[in-house]
């Protein structure tokens, strides 16, 4: 039982995607890429639990809780580089 | 009513998350980027899991499975997640990006910097 109103939204949000897609390819510098990558994440997240309601599946959300648990880790390892090092 | 219901979240989902993406190619430089779409992504998914969640009760009400109260845990779980983190995330990042020599484009004063120096803000 697919309901076609959250499948929509997917559709949607994955537009709003390539729209952050085009910031991170053309970014001037090394922090706007990283705020295109931040910014992606949280849209795929949203994504991933629209398509979970749209294809009826529990599973789809667990993958989206540790997607987003897994990307702030990413993230901070990346602005601890950025920064210079542990100091 | 209730479709309604559902549809108005996901229109307000949409509207805010298409914003915080398209904020990233209106504003100058990098602080006023993150501010964007940090705000307009966190909003925006915050309804989402709000039109999961109407979705879920209605859907008990009509079957009575129990995996559609499994579906909204869960999609509240990953809402809390995302809520502690991305404001995390977004103060590294910000911190990151002065600490690399990168400055606010058409600032007057920038007290961050002074603080580092050790003057008063």
């Amino acid at each position: 039982m697919i309901f076609a109103e959250f499948f929509y939204g997917v559709m949607a949000i994955a537009l709003g995607a390539f729209i952050t897609l085009i910031r991170i390819m053309f970014g001037p510098s090394v922090p706007d890429r990283v705020v295109g990558v931040d910014t992606l994440n949280t849209l795929v997240v949203a994504g991933m639990i629209l398509l979970g309601v749209a294809y009826d599946r529990v599973i789809y959300i667990d993958i989206a809780i540790v997607y987003a648990l897994l990307s702030y880790i990413g993230t901070l390892v990346i602005a601890k580089y950025l920064q210079g090092g542990l100091e | 009513m209730i479709k309604s219901i559902i549809y108005l979240f996901l229109a307000i989902s949409i509207t805010f998350n298409l914003l915080g993406s398209f904020s990233l190619h209106r504003f100058p430089d990098v602080y006023t980027r993150l501010h964007g779409a940090t705000k307009c992504t966190t909003f925006g998914t915050i309804f989402a899991v709000l039109a999961v969640i109407v979705h879920a009760i209605w859907q008990i009400k009509e079957t009575g499975d129990p995996k559609y109260l499994q579906m909204a845990l869960h999609s509240l779980v990953a809402l809390i997640a995302l809520m502690l983190t991305n404001p995390t995330g977004a103060h590294a990042i910000a911190k990151a990006a002065h600490l690399s020599g990168y400055k606010p484009a058409k600032a007057v004063i920038d007290a961050y910097e002074r603080k580092l120096r050790g003057e008063e803000a």
